[in-house]
């Protein structure tokens, strides 16, 4: 009786949770799908427990839902931040605020970022409130060349942000895994394929003895039995195209192995090898200086060159301190513009940082779109999206609205006019 | 050739009071070896490495059609401008009489936006250039917490490719390159013209003043304080700072007296700042200190020409308009270190309202190619925070101000007649995502065109790369 009692609470909890997330209608919309198709005016988007149920033109509003009237703003899917340390992270030069890495970890490739995600952290917070709704959080300060497993979270102001744990393996290869790795990129394959081996053999043998030269802790070989046997996809940085074609070649000898490529400054240099192996890329669309010498190639029109050699590109892991993702995306369309630059159309380039993330990651059918049966994350918008002048008007996460507030914008509200006013500005919240 | 001599009065009345005063024979030779030393402190060469930039052949050129933002914060519709002899020659309405020449290049700029050559007042290219290798990290003469003594320009890399990006897209035409933060003071900066050369003083902005870089906060703290040494705090950082200003006060004094005997080129830059020739650009954060740093300058006897950083400008708008400095901002950059914590987007816009001076800067070698967009973004913020401001003023904080900012805004800045012909066409409104430069000018030569594919510079550094050449 008070074991079923409890079951029900917690029933009635998870219920509680669902509830929150209004059936709800967005009409009078600019309506971008998010996949890639173009914005539909007039369009209705209906949100049912928490999912996308219809959108689209000339769809029925059914009785009973709340009803939004977006004005004929636009209205898309949440933004999807790609390869990021959204989380995991207060303050970046902070170090005890900062989970992004683990030098002195006994573990690396058995590193669950999911455990160390805080829902309530500030940066999480401005992200939502620049419409961002989903991110792919992965262990970027890593000190080994396998990071650990990264994280799909929401950015929802509730305390459950796991959208998918150990979503995948992040592994750093290039110039930053050389260096992990021993000193040279002979090393970080030498290492890499070392650890993918001890892997197979402990899914082969899970309990047996393992042999007396393993380098991997039993743990850390464990967790990359999902990468080894396909089960979990391993986004590798790499951003030289010589070793993205190297990591593509991998799959001669693990041929399971379900591979993203991240950074990839350089990945027009080998799209047409990315686009044979159907291996999706994240990168950074305004890299696009010699930074290093693994990114002699580096141009904005990486990304559209890809696009149009068939790569499936999204954009991910950003470099710089601002909190808008959606500029990258303007700028992937100023390059249409441009004579000889490639870019992306209006419809592909949102679709770089909504669907395109998504799909990259094999979660297409779950977020990133409006498309009927995917999370109701919605975000109504002041102007273009695209635009850096736009800002967020309302978000919605699995159909709930989202709070707005940040540190920001208390302190905006605050010093809006500087002077203090019959008692201090500690006074004034 | 700008070598001033304010003292050399001084400096006669001083050497013959010592004539007259001195018993003949030996001491007359020690007094006379003494005042050659003096001398040689105070009527020294104040600029040793000048410019030997020279503008480049431009055509007379004139816009047509365009809509003009002239970087003052009027906006001109259907506006011409005319480039002639590398200056401005002429900004107008379309019937504006302007004496134009038959075989001037006329470019029809309908649905085009003309504003003046970006300005960036805080960049780091050439002294940090890319490849960001550690044989290229020449910015932070990080040994001393003080060191007024190094020059920028003497770790500029002329072959920067990042120079390339950012006149190709972010139409940056003059840019202030600064030491970097480690130090309480930097060192000198330098300003250059966005324009390739083989040498630094061949980019050398002519006539720009030099400006001294300053750290509050964070850096020089952490820096020194690691090292077990002066500053480990903020207290730390501003005595530090004011047994500075002493010592540079009694340099001076000595140098007027004519008591010095051997240059000090630390004490030449400090000299320099109080005498009001050296501009201070102070990279702080937080307004509690931007606030204790506007009291030392008077203690001091100097001005702040802008802080830089300033995420919290916005606190204390109304202090920084009282004493008339600019604040060098970013956006919308936020919580990479604890005194960033407090930024906000609207940091521009409260400021703007309070009737400071904004400047919208980089610090970055990606950003500086996105100054335009960085400021409409901070518009944006401001216009969804009731603050509406026009184009044309917001215009203003990546042209106009950053020029008033380092000095040069009398030469640069803004299209106005007898200016540099320093100016971008770009192919839509530049404060949106969408545009791009379409064409530069420095000095009325056209140094980058999108249109034709040999008219954009590429640095040594990327001849016979992958990608030489390519639209970057």
């Amino acid at each position: 009786m008070i074991r079923r009692l409890g079951l029900s609470l917690a029933a009635a909890l998870l219920a509680g949770t669902a509830a929150q997330a209004q059936d709800m209608a967005i009409t009078n919309a600019r309506l971008v799908i998010g996949d890639g198709t173009a914005p539909i005016d007039g369009g209705t988007v209906v949100v049912r427990a928490g999912k996308v149920v219809a959108a689209g033109a000339g769809v029925a509003v059914p009785p009973g839902v709340k009803v939004v009237d977006a004005g004929g703003k636009w209205v898309t899917p949440g933004l999807v931040l790609a390869i990021t340390d959204l989380g995991l992270v207060d303050v970046g030069a902070v170090d005890a605020s900062n989970d992004s890495g683990a030098a002195k970890s006994p573990f690396n490739a058995a590193l669950d970022i999911s455990a160390a995600i805080n829902p309530a952290a500030q940066p999480i917070a401005v992200a939502r409130a620049n419409g961002v709704t989903r991110a792919f959080v992965a262990p970027l300060g890593t000190d080994a060349i396998f990071g650990g497993q990264g994280a799909v979270i929401d950015l929802g102001s509730d305390p459950r942000p796991i959208t998918a744990a150990r979503a995948f393996q992040y592994v750093e290869m290039g110039e930053a895994g050389a260096r992990l790795a021993g000193g040279s990129r002979s090393s970080t394959y030498s290492v890499l394929r070392n650890a993918l081996d001890e892997a197979r053999e402990i899914a082969l043998a899970p309990t047996g003895p393992r042999r007396d030269d393993v380098l991997l802790t039993r743990r850390d070989a464990a967790a990359l039995v999902p990468v080894v046997t396909g089960r979990q996809t391993l986004l590798v940085h790499a951003e030289r195209a010589a070793d993205i074609r190297a990591i593509l070649s991998l799959k001669t000898d693990f041929p399971a192995l379900k591979l993203g490529i991240v950074g990839a400054a350089e990945g027009w240099l080998a799209s047409a090898d990315l686009a044979a192996a159907g291996v999706p890329v994240f990168a950074d669309p305004l890299n696009d200086l010699p930074d290093q010498f693994e990114t002699l190639g580096a141009t904005q029109s990486n990304m559209g060159r890809m696009a149009a050699a068939g790569v499936r590109v999204a954009v991910g892991k950003l470099d710089g301190n601002s909190p808008t993702l959606a500029q990258y995306g303007g700028n992937l369309v100023a390059l249409t513009r441009v004579p000889r630059a490639i870019g992306l159309t209006w419809d592909k380039a949102f679709a770089a940082i909504s669907s395109g993330p998504a799909e990259a990651l094999g979660l297409g059918d779950r977020i990133g779109s409006l498309r009927a049966g995917r999370a109701g994350d919605v975000v109504i918008w002041s102007g273009d999206p695209l635009e850096v002048t736009s800002g967020v008007v309302k978000v919605f996460i699995d159909g709930v609205e989202q709070p707005l507030q940040t540190h920001q914008s208390r302190l905006r509200d605050r010093y809006l006019t500087p002077q203090e006013g019959s008692l201090p500005k500690a006074y004034d919240w | 050739m700008t070598s001033v001599r304010p003292d050399r009065l001084g400096a006669f009345v001083a050497l013959s009071l010592a004539i007259a005063l001195a018993p003949a024979g030996a001491r007359d030779k020690k007094d006379k070896d003494e005042n050659a030393a003096a001398s040689a402190a105070r009527d020294f060469d104040k600029n040793p490495f000048p410019s030997t930039y020279r503008p480049y052949p431009g055509h007379t050129t004139l816009i047509t059609g365009a809509t003009v933002f002239d970087g003052t914060g009027k906006r001109i519709d259907n506006g011409v401008v005319l480039l002639r002899d590398g200056k401005v020659a002429g900004v107008g309405g379309a019937l504006a009489d302007l004496d134009v020449p038959a075989d001037a290049v006329r470019i029809d700029g309908r649905g085009k936006f003309v504003t003046p050559g970006v300005i960036d007042a805080h960049s780091h290219l050439g002294v940090y250039p890319s490849p960001a290798v550690d044989s290229h990290s020449d910015g932070n003469e990080a040994t001393a917490p003080a060191t007024p003594q190094v020059w920028a320009e003497h770790s500029v890399w002329p072959q920067d490719p990042g120079f390339a990006r950012a006149l190709a897209n972010g139409g940056v035409t003059s840019l202030q390159i600064l030491p970097g933060s480690a130090n309480l003071v930097g060192g000198r900066s330098v300003t250059l013209k966005n324009v390739y050369a083989r040498t630094p003083q061949g980019m050398k902005f002519p006539g720009a003043p030099y400006s001294m870089k300053m750290a509050c906060g964070e850096n020089p703290k952490r820096v020194y304080g690691g090292k077990g040494q002066l500053p480990s705090t903020r207290m730390g950082n501003m005595a530090a700072n004011r047994a500075m200003w002493i010592k540079a006060k009694e340099y001076r004094a000595k140098r007027e007296a004519g008591k010095l005997e051997t240059r000090d080129i630390a004490m030449e830059t400090l000299a320099g700042v109080l005498d009001g020739e050296i501009l201070v650009q102070n990279h702080c954060y937080r307004a509690d200190e931007m606030a204790l740093v506007l009291d030392m300058a008077k203690e001091a006897g100097y001005k702040v020409a802008a802080f830089h950083h300033a995420v919290e400008a916005y606190k204390i708008g109304d202090l920084l308009k009282a004493n008339d400095v600019c604040s060098a901002i970013w956006a919308d950059w936020w919580g990479f270190k604890m005194e960033s914590y407090d930024a906000v987007p609207e940091n521009a816009g409260i400021l703007y309202k309070a009737g400071a001076c904004v400047v919208i800067h980089s610090d970055d070698k990606n950003g500086i190619q996105r100054l335009n967009q960085e400021a409409a973004k901070a518009q944006g913020s401001a216009a969804r925070a009731g603050i509406a401001i026009s184009d044309e003023e917001v215009v203003r904080w990546f042209t106009l101000n950053p020029a008033k900012a380092i000095g040069v805004e009398k030469l640069t800045g803004s299209l106005e007649p007898g200016k540099m012909g320093d100016m971008v066409l770009w192919n839509g409104n530049p404060l949106s995502s969408y545009s791009r430069p379409e064409k530069v000018w420095v000095d009325g030569a056209l140094l980058f065109d999108a249109m034709d594919s040999k008219r954009r510079p590429v640095a040594d550094f990327e001849l016979g790369q992958v990608g030489e050449g390519d639209v970057k």
